[in-house]
């Protein structure tokens, strides 16, 4: 019964979004050519190395698509949470708190930004090219792997979403930080993480579980040992990682809307 | 319906000076204490910042109180919110509840869905709300092209539609029209009497608490200075009334034991006499008048609203400094 409330609360949304269709296609069509931007910018690199971090050109474009196709169905539901200073300040979250409903549910309904379809259309379309072109034993697991890597790297990205914009309750202004960690840790994950230095590979990898998003899952598939060290299997853990995330993402937020109604601190 | 007592929120306010930041407690409800009955109309004023909408977020959950007991229709508000949701209406009459971009009926499902009313309930009720309140031509509008008078309509529909026994409505009139205000008066004073629905009301209108409320809580810095009728207010902080009569010539103004001749305004066209509630009526001020003076139109002046708040803000301010 839930669960028919909230598909409700996506369909207005998508209907009010259709209202405006001039914006949405121009919207729809800049995100493709955002897309395509960090597409170029791997092909470049690789015009002047044949490999990144032991990694070929095809195997990291399916860790880019992996990642950019994780990030855009995050984007299409936890990307509203942009809006939550808006909420504050206007006083509208009040409205979400005066409702019979979860407020992060409701706010992740509010606004299904429908334009990221393009964003994941492209990575889809690069996903289809990379995994056409690495070599991978294909089994059943495997075709299971691939399916559930962007979904369970979506639930990743969404969790850490919503722990970033969490300190929004606290600094009404502190979207650039959450901008910094959901953004930019999406630029992260699109390359083979032994690439980047040791802090920050620790700092992305395993406090802000990106790595599961993409790199774990694409040793796992790929058969490759990871050069860092880890065994096979931790490629194989995403979808749990993803469980964990998102319980932890609940409590934080549990926690923030605590501090907002003022039984917290 | 409504049971508080010794209510306190308190708010850490950040106070900057130079680089270093300190913190400082400011008391937004100080102890207040009260009861609503079920059926009743009450309408809760004071200035801005006195803490009206403070203790009205507590009472719908949205804020938890620092201290004190609280229960609305028998749910603690701070720990059961979605409980308390469920069971009253909410209207903010600076925010809004609907889905801008969509039509108005569009909201009306949405909200349907959320709060599991079945369809034969919703249908009997988005019926009554229509007809009383003139939406049938709204409905296909988006909410964005509604005015807001026409919004406001669309919003107290939409706080209706779950049925809920107690309605609270933080500021619903205002920037609303003569008319549009005089509309929504009617329909709430209808649901009230006829429907027996609790309400609840803010306001700065002393024209809303006139038409609605048989009740009236004055409360400022934090507390409720005074809680009864609004007559019994008027009569008790402010015991003088004023007569302005305009005279068909200039003259003086006319001589009436127990009437002050406060004021002549207009080389003595115009006349503000005060006089007062226990000692005369304004009839009887007036019969006396007119054997004096020949008048060309009168009018009788009660305290404002606010000055009744000054009055009884001042005398609690004597009261404290007696003790």
């Amino acid at each position: 019964m839930a669960d028919v409330i909230y598909t409700r609360l996506i369909g207005a949304r998508i209907r009010s979004q259709l209202a405006y269709r001039g914006s949405f296609a121009i919207d729809f069509v800049s995100q493709v050519m955002a897309q395509s931007y960090e597409l170029i910018v791997i092909l470049v690199l690789f015009g002047q190395v044949t490999a990144l971090g032991g990694f070929s050109r095809d195997e990291v474009l399916l860790m880019y698509a992996f990642a950019g196709a994780a990030f855009g169905v995050a984007d299409l539901f936890a990307g509203q949470l942009d809006n939550l200073p808006t909420y504050i300040r206007t006083g509208n979250f009040d409205v979400l708190l005066m409702r019979p409903l979860g407020t992060l549910p409701q706010i992740m309904c509010s606004d299904i930004r429908l334009r990221r379809i393009g964003r994941i259309t492209g990575a889809l379309a690069v996903m289809a090219y990379a995994l056409s072109h690495v070599a991978v034993d294909w089994s059943p697991a495997k075709i299971l792997l691939t399916v559930a890597t962007p979904v369970a790297g979506a639930v990743i990205y969404g969790s850490v979403w919503v722990v970033a914009c969490s300190i929004c309750f606290w600094i009404v202004e502190g979207r650039e930080f959450a901008n910094a960690v959901t953004y930019g840790s999406n630029a992260f994950t699109s390359y083979p993480i032994n690439v980047y230095a040791r802090p920050l590979r620790w700092l992305m990898a395993f406090v802000v579980p990106g790595a599961f998003v993409a790199y774990y899952p694409s040793l796992a598939l790929l058969g490759k040992q990871d050069p860092l060290g880890l065994p096979g299997w931790v490629g194989w853990t995403s979808p749990l990682v993803a469980v964990l995330a998102a319980t932890a993402a609940g409590l934080v937020w549990r926690f923030a809307v605590r501090h907002y109604r003022g039984t917290g601190s | 319906m409504i049971e508080v007592r010794e209510l306190r929120r308190e708010f850490k306010v950040a106070t900057s000076k130079g680089l270093r930041r300190n913190y400082k407690t400011v008391t937004a409800v100080d102890g207040v204490t009260f009861d609503v009955g079920a059926g009743e109309a009450v309408g809760y004023v004071g200035p801005n910042g006195a803490g009206k909408s403070t203790t009205i977020k507590m009472l719908t959950g949205i804020l938890v109180p620092t201290s004190g007991h609280l229960l609305v229709d028998g749910v603690d508000p701070a720990k059961q919110r979605r409980d308390l949701a469920k069971r009253i209406g909410v209207v903010f009459g600076q925010r809004s509840q609907l889905w801008w971009d969509l039509p108005l009926k569009d909201s009306f499902d949405l909200l349907r869905s959320i709060y599991r009313v079945s369809h034969e309930d919703y249908r009997r009720r988005l019926d009554e709300c229509v007809e009383l309140l003139g939406l049938q031509e709204l409905l296909i509008t988006p909410v964005r092209q509604l005015s807001l008078g026409q919004r406001m309509r669309g919003e107290i529909t939409a706080a209706l539609l779950h049925a809920p026994e107690l309605l609270v409505l933080d500021e619903p009139t205002i920037g609303l029209d003569l008319e549009s205000k005089e509309r929504l008066r009617e329909f709430l004073a209808d649901i009230n009497t006829r429907r027996g629905t609790t309400l609840l009301l803010t306001t700065h209108d002393l024209d809303d608490i006139e038409r609605l409320c048989p009740r009236l809580m004055v409360i400022d810095h934090g507390r409720v200075l005074a809680d009864g009728p609004l007559d019994e207010l008027r009569a008790e902080v402010t015991p003088e009334r004023e007569l302005v009569i305009d005279l068909r010539e200039p003259g003086p103004a006319p001589d009436v034991p127990g009437v002050t001749a406060v004021r002549s305004e207009a080389n003595g066209l115009r006349h503000h006499l005060t006089f007062r509630r226990a000692e005369m009526t304004a009839a009887q001020l007036i019969t006396q008048v007119v054997r004096q003076v020949e008048v060309h139109d009168l009018a009788v002046v009660e305290p404002e609203i606010d000055d009744v708040i000054r009055k009884l803000y001042q005398r609690q301010v004597e009261q404290d400094a007696h003790r």
